[in-house]
């Protein structure tokens, strides 16, 4: 019999029809993937089967019987558990004390200490209860989430998007646990649009295009092209990567060393790589590392490091500003897209003038014509998808603000381009544009600082890779002789001498 | 049922049709007021609404009391655009008006028309240095801007009483507490004979364009607004947060003071401890129902100045409380805030009962 099956789903949106008759089937002890672009309308789905979401049309059956899942609770009592691609955790409470906080009254903290420790060790997920959140790893308070989703003994198990803060071998773990679950007989709903995940895990697989399913299939009979080709109605567009040619030194980091702003950021310490002209450095690390405090202390945002420790061509530029550097051929791409890299209410033309002042004048005077001629020029140039000009920031879509953004910075005819997360929820075809942009720079003369959390994406484009790990980065190695075993364990910390950095993380990689 | 749905884009529409809904809400409520008080409806918004523009005297009124609430706008709308909240207007005005008076109590039967000049240039520095206490303390000391310049503001009267109460009090005034009545010289010349409109208010005119162009053609303007917008998108772009802090300050404070300068020095005509008259306050109604844009500023602040002159003559011809201003302001502000829910939301009737079972009953998530 069915766990559980959706008939029909259609959800409305002013804007939007994110579900449209969608059906799904899925059964005991069934690990079932949902592959789809971003937008595709999974997460709207999986919110509607965790009752936090209502349908305007269609049924639901849960073990042969209609259900109507009114709220999350409700969700909860019929056994379904869901994990959040977003952690809802208390950063300042211990490990045990988050998970108490959402069960019911009935538990004591030792008793759930106890469970916890139980489960954990019952499928292999390493937690110390006793540790406050802020001082866990993202993996380890993706593990927190996931033992307090079991602690409820789930009947089937919701995981959005599980893989995206994990390394390498933290996703095998990981895969090794799902399967003891399924094979007890819990269903797995597995969110992903990473196509080797689901072909390695998964049983079934429900693809959805624009809020409709495309077909379901089992993966394991399939090619990530024939996947692909359901998932977004092409296959992948490939780059084409020529060796580069790297010349003079144009970015070099030396003892770099910030303490963090805020409470649970990462300290940098000593940080050290350099960038040459007709490069792409790449930067992998799970996210929390230290990347934002490095990203904010080279654009400028952070004017706290030491002059020398950042050079450019051979200037000491560390307390120059944003603007300062950028007249000096520095510009960079944030990972932000709304608020950071584009003010949402105001116009395309006018977010140019945030890094682009060519149409200001001497007198400090703005030539409105210049500056809507621009925008005009980086929509048709970069194919953004926006009605005009004059369309607010916020009216784009991710991946069309993001070639805004990407495209205003590489028109601008930078020196060196750093660029954090550069395709960080876009779709795949805005993606491989915004890839080979970066490629086409390089080829250019250019040198590019890429950071990424997606490891695909740093072996596809970069000549060399560095790894970021508890704010300390690794020696370079040129990405053709990288493995991804070797960079995922250099991003628990472990490379030559650093390995009493490793700590619990490296642990569970093991494991 | 009547339900509130979220709108896909904020409605351009309903963002300029907002105000004059509010107007109209407003003009509702004033009708069921003057029938409740007993008093013939119509003949009551005709006092309110229509009077005023009766005459030239009438309109010369309206254009003095519109003087000041649209130069103070005008530069809280620099300030509300650039996220820096000072609501202390009213301070920066009376020390304006107490700086003007410092420069005209030293003219001589002597001095020329000339100055004039110095005694506004002097109204808007002193709004200026007042402006700059709250700047430099939310500069150095984090200290918040709202609850410093509001309590500046009640300061700023202390120091008003202890002038005219003691080293500026007329010897010959018969202890009232006031100063002597400016020279001639020091008048803010006016516009027309016989009518007390002055040059204060093409002042204020050409001021709204030159703050239309500050903001919307000025680069500086311009990073001024997104420090207000999104502070990570200026310090992406390595606009100074600071800067913006006390060029908005400094602006406000200085139109304020201005205002201040134009109202000593023009209809009242000496220091009293009455020249405060709330007009600090009524500007950031003033810049708000004028959308903080420097055209709106224009309109909203001859409607606030309305709502003044229908005040005095509802209570000299119909025997109403003079509060009433103050009532039709605050409706006022209130339905314009209502209203504005409408740009962001649409009104979608729903029967109360689905059809269908399914059917959402809560908005979206």
């Amino acid at each position: 019999m069915l766990r559980l099956e959706l008939k029909d789903i259609s959800k409305d949106y002013p804007a939007v029809k994110a579900n449209d008759r969608v059906s799904l089937r899925v059964g005991a002890g069934e690990i079932h993937a949902v592959l789809g672009e971003n937008g595709a309308g999974k997460s709207t789905l999986m919110k509607i089967i965790y009752g936090a979401v209502r349908p305007d049309e269609g049924e639901i059956t849960w073990d042969g019987r209609a259900v109507e899942i009114r709220n999350p609770q409700e969700a909860r009592a019929l056994g379904i558990a869901m994990v959040f691609q977003h952690f809802s955790l208390f950063d300042t409470l211990t490990a045990a004390e988050n998970v108490w906080l959402g069960l019911d009254r009935s538990w004591t903290l030792a008793e759930v200490t106890r469970r916890i420790t139980e489960v954990a060790h019952e499928y292999g997920l390493d937690v110390d209860p006793l540790r406050p959140v802020h001082t866990l790893s993202v993996g380890e308070r993706q593990r927190v989430e996931i033992v307090r989703a079991l602690l409820t003994k789930p009947r089937l198990l919701i995981l959005d998007e599980p893989t995206s803060v994990l390394t390498p071998q933290a996703v095998q773990a990981l895969f090794v646990t799902l399967r003891k679950l399924a094979d007890q007989g819990c269903s797995i709903l597995y969110i992903s649009h990473k196509l080797d995940e689901i072909r390695a895990l998964c049983h079934k697989c429900t693809v959805m295009r624009a809020g409709r399913v495309t077909g379901e299939v089992d993966p394991r009979g399939e090619s990530n092209a024939s996947l692909s080709r359901l998932m977004i109605g092409a296959e992948p567009p490939q780059l084409e990567h020529r060796q580069a040619a790297p010349g003079e030194q144009v970015l070099a980091v030396h003892g770099l060393t910030l303490a963090r702003t805020g409470a649970f950021g990462a300290d940098l310490a000593a940080v050290a790589f350099e960038v040459r002209r007709g490069e792409i450095l790449g930067i992998a690390g799970v996210s929390g590392n230290g990347q934002q405090e490095l990203m904010a202390a080279l654009s400028g945002e952070d004017g706290r490091a030491p002059a020398e420790s950042i050079r450019l061509f051979g200037q000491p530029i560390g307390h120059h500003s944003p603007r300062r550097r950028r007249a000096a051929g520095l510009h960079f791409v944030p990972e932000e897209r709304l608020g950071r890299g584009a003010v949402p209410s105001l116009s395309l033309a006018q977010n140019t003038l945030l890094t682009r002042t060519e149409a200001v004048a001497r007198t400090g005077w703005i030539r409105v014509g210049q500056a809507t001629a621009l925008a005009r020029h980086l929509i048709e140039r970069y194919n953004v998808k926006a009605a005009g000009p004059e369309a607010p920031a916020r009216s784009l879509s991710g991946g069309n603000l993001q070639k805004f953004i990407v495209g205003r910075e590489i028109d601008a005819g930078p020196k060196l381009l750093i660029v954090s997360q550069p395709t960080w929820g876009v779709d795949v075809g805005a993606a491989a544009q915004i890839r080979g942009a970066l490629i086409a720079l390089r080829d250019a003369g250019c040198a590019v600082l890429v950071v990424s959390e997606d490891l695909d994406e740093l072996f596809e484009i970069s000549d060399r890779l560095v790894v970021i790990a508890r704010g300390r980065v690794s020696p370079a190695v040129p990405a053709a002789q990288a493995t991804r075993e070797q960079v995922g364990q250099w991003m628990s910390g472990l490379w030559n001498g650093h390995a009493a950095h490793a700590g619990q993380e490296a642990t569970h990689a093991a494991a | 049922m009547l339900r509130l749905e979220p709108r896909p884009a904020p409605s351009r529409a309903m963002s300029l049709l907002s105000p004059l809904l509010a107007l109209a809400i407003t003009v509702v409520i004033g009708v069921a007021l003057f029938a409740l008080l007993g008093k013939d409806p119509v003949r009551g918004l005709g006092v309110f609404f229509i009077d005023p523009f009766r005459g030239a005297y009438a309109v010369s009124e309206l254009c003095v009391k519109a003087t000041p609430l649209m130069l103070i706008g005008l530069g809280l709308a620099v300030c509300y655009r650039a996220n820096v909240w000072n609501i202390g207007a009213e301070g920066q005005f009376v020390l304006g008006a107490i700086a003007a008076s410092w420069v005209a109590l030293h003219a001589q039967p002597d001095s020329g028309r000339w100055i004039v000049l110095p005694i506004l240039l002097a109204g808007a520095l002193g709004g200026m240095a007042w402006a700059a206490i709250v700047a430099f303390l939310r500069d150095r000391a984090n200290a918040s801007e709202i609850l410093v310049s509001l309590m500046l503001v009640y300061v700023s009267y202390q120091l008003l009483n202890y002038l005219v109460y003691g080293a500026w009090k007329d010897p010959e005034g018969y202890n009232f507490p006031q100063t002597i009545t400016f020279l001639d010289a020091t008048k803010i010349p006016r516009l027309f004979s016989g009518l007390r409109v002055n040059v204060g208010f093409v002042v204020a005119l050409l001021s709204v364009g030159a703050f239309w162009m500050y903001l919307f053609r000025a680069f500086g303007g311009f990073q001024m607004q997104v420090g207000g917008l999104a502070s990570a998108a200026a310090r992406y772009a390595g606009f100074s947060s600071r800067r913006a802090l006390w060029a908005t300050l400094l602006i406000s404070g200085g139109m304020a003071g201005l205002a201040g300068a134009f109202e000593v020095a023009g209809p009242v005509g000496q220091l009293t401890p009455y020249v405060p008259a709330g007009y600090g306050f009524a500007a950031i109604i003033v810049a708000f129902v004028g959308r903080l844009h420097p055209v709106g500023i224009l309109f909203s602040s001859l409607l606030m100045s309305l709502f003044y002159i229908g005040g005095e003559l509802a209570q000299s011809r119909l025997g109403l409380p003079k509060s009433l201003t103050g009532v039709f302001q605050g409706l006022l502000l209130f339905s314009l805030l209502a209203s504005d829910t409408l740009i962001h939301y649409r009104v979608r009737w729903r029967p109360a009962h689905p059809a269908h079972p399914h059917a959402a009953k809560g908005p979206a998530a």
